[in-house]
C-alpha cells in the first residue's frame, strides 16, 4: 500500500501528463493531417524525420507523458473494476510504464536518429 | 387519480426479493406516503426509517426506480413509470431488513475524514469574527446544509468500487471545515482526506451532485480538496 503522499503525487503527475498529452495529441494529429494531404510514402516520412532534433524532442516528450499517464490510469482500472490487489496493480503499472518508455523511445530513436 | 399504483418493495436482507403491493393513489402523494400506507394497512412487518417528513432529518432515503431519493419530499407523480414504483434500500450500505440499511460505515467515514470541528479558542477568548462574504465562508456555506441522508453515497460508483473510499458526504463535510476560519485541524484533516481512499479517488462523474436532494455540490467540494491537498503536498505537509 503506497503512502498518501505518494498517491497524491501520482494523481498530480497524471494530471500534469494529461496536460502535456492534450497538446501532444493535437499537434500530432494536426501534423499528420497537414503532412499527408497529398499522399506520403514511408521513405518520404523518414526523409523528413531523420536527424530532425525538434521532431525527436517532441516525440520523446509524447512518449514520456504516455509512460507516466497510462500506467496510473490502468492501475486505477485494475483496482476498481478488476478488483486487483493494490500491490499487484502497482507492479503491473510499473512494468507497463517501463515497456511504454522503452518501446516508445526506441521507436523515436529508429525514426529520428 | 382513482387508478391504484403498484409498489414493488424490497423485503428481507441482501438475498431478499421484491414484493408488490396495491396502494390507492392520491394527489400530492409522496413515496414515503406509499411506504407508510403499506406498513399501516397491508403489512405491518415492513421495516423502514423516517422521522421528520419535511426533508430535514435525512432518515428516509431509499432507492426509488433505481435512483436514490429522499422519499418524504419525492412526489409519486414525479418518479412513477406507468403505474409502478420500485422501492429498494439505499445502495452501498448493508441491508438490515427491508428498506432499512446499516449506516454505521457511512457515518464512521465522516469521523475518518476528520469531520468534527476542531476549535483553537476557549470560552475566555473573544468571538471569532468571520466575514460572511469572504471566499472561504462562501465555500463553507455552500456545503453546510447537508442532512446526512446518504443519497450521494448510494449514487457514487466509486463507493461501490472502493470499500475504503470516504464518499461524497464525508468529503463535503471536510471541505466545509477546511474553509472554516475558526478550525485548527487543517493539516491532519487534509492528510485524512487525501489519497486513494479520499478525494483523489473521485472520478468527477458528478452523480452525488446530480442527486443531492439539498442541491449541494460534493463534486465541487472534492475538487476543492484536491487543490488544497496538492498545495499541502507541495509544502511537504502530507
Amino acid at each position: 500500500m503506497s503512502t498518501v503522499a505518494t498517491q497524491v503525487k501520482l494523481w498530480y503527475w497524471q494530471r500534469l501528463s494529461a496536460m502535456a498529452l492534450a497538446i501532444c495529441v493535437v499537434v500530432h494529429l494536426a501534423v499528420i493531417i497537414y503532412a499527408s494531404r497529398g499522399g506520403l510514402t514511408a521513405g518520404e516520412i523518414l526523409g523528413r524525420t531523420h536527424g530532425n532534433a525538434p521532431f525527436a524532442a517532441f516525440y520523446s516528450v509524447f512518449v514520456v507523458a504516455c509512460a507516466v499517464h497510462v500506467p496510473i490510469g490502468l492501475k486505477t482500472i485494475a483496482v476498481e473494476w478488476l478488483r486487483w490487489r493494490e500491490r499487484n496493480a502497482s507492479i503491473a503499472a510499473v512494468i507497463i510504464a517501463l515497456a511504454l518508455l522503452v518501446m516508445g523511445l526506441r521507436a523515436v530513436y529508429a525514426v529520428a536518429a | 387519480m382513482n387508478e391504484p399504483l403498484y409498489a414493488a418493495i424490497w423485503r428481507g436482507k441482501a438475498n431478499g426479493s421484491f414484493r408488490t403491493y396495491e396502494v390507492p393513489r392520491h394527489e400530492s402523494q409522496t413515496v414515503l406516503d406509499v411506504v407508510t400506507y403499506v406498513q399501516r394497512h397491508l403489512d405491518p412487518s415492513l421495516a423502514y426509517r423516517f422521522a421528520c417528513r419535511v426533508g430535514m432529518c435525512g432518515s428516509c432515503a431509499m432507492t426509488v426506480n433505481g435512483t436514490p431519493r429522499w422519499t418524504c419530499r419525492t412526489h409519486v407523480a414525479k418518479v412513477m413509470t406507468g403505474n409502478t414504483l420500485r422501492i429498494a434500500p439505499l445502495a452501498h450500505l448493508p441491508i438490515i431488513r427491508d428498506l432499512v440499511t446499516d449506516m454505521r460505515e457511512f457515518f464512521d467515514k465522516w469521523k475518518r475524514a476528520k469531520g468534527e470541528f476542531a476549535g483553537g479558542r476557549t470560552r475566555c477568548d473573544d468571538f471569532a469574527r468571520v466575514t460572511p462574504n469572504s471566499p472561504e465562508r462562501v465555500a463553507a456555506d455552500a456545503g453546510v446544509e447537508c442532512i446526512g441522508c446518504g443519497v450521494c453515497y448510494a449514487a457514487c460508483d466509486v463507493v461501490g468500487w472502493r470499500a475504503d473510499f470516504l464518499g461524497p458526504a464525508a468529503l463535503n463535510r471536510a471541505w466545509t471545515l477546511v474553509n472554516d476560519a475558526r478550525d485548527v485541524g487543517g493539516r491532519v484533516r487534509l492528510r485524512a482526506v487525501a489519497g486513494d481512499a479520499g478525494c483523489h479517488a473521485c472520478h468527477t462523474q458528478g452523480s452525488c451532485t446530480q442527486w443531492c436532494p439539498k442541491h449541494l455540490a460534493p463534486t465541487a467540494a472534492i475538487a476543492g480538496l484536491k487543490r488544497a491537498t496538492a498545495k499541502a503536498a507541495e509544502r511537504g505537509e502530507l
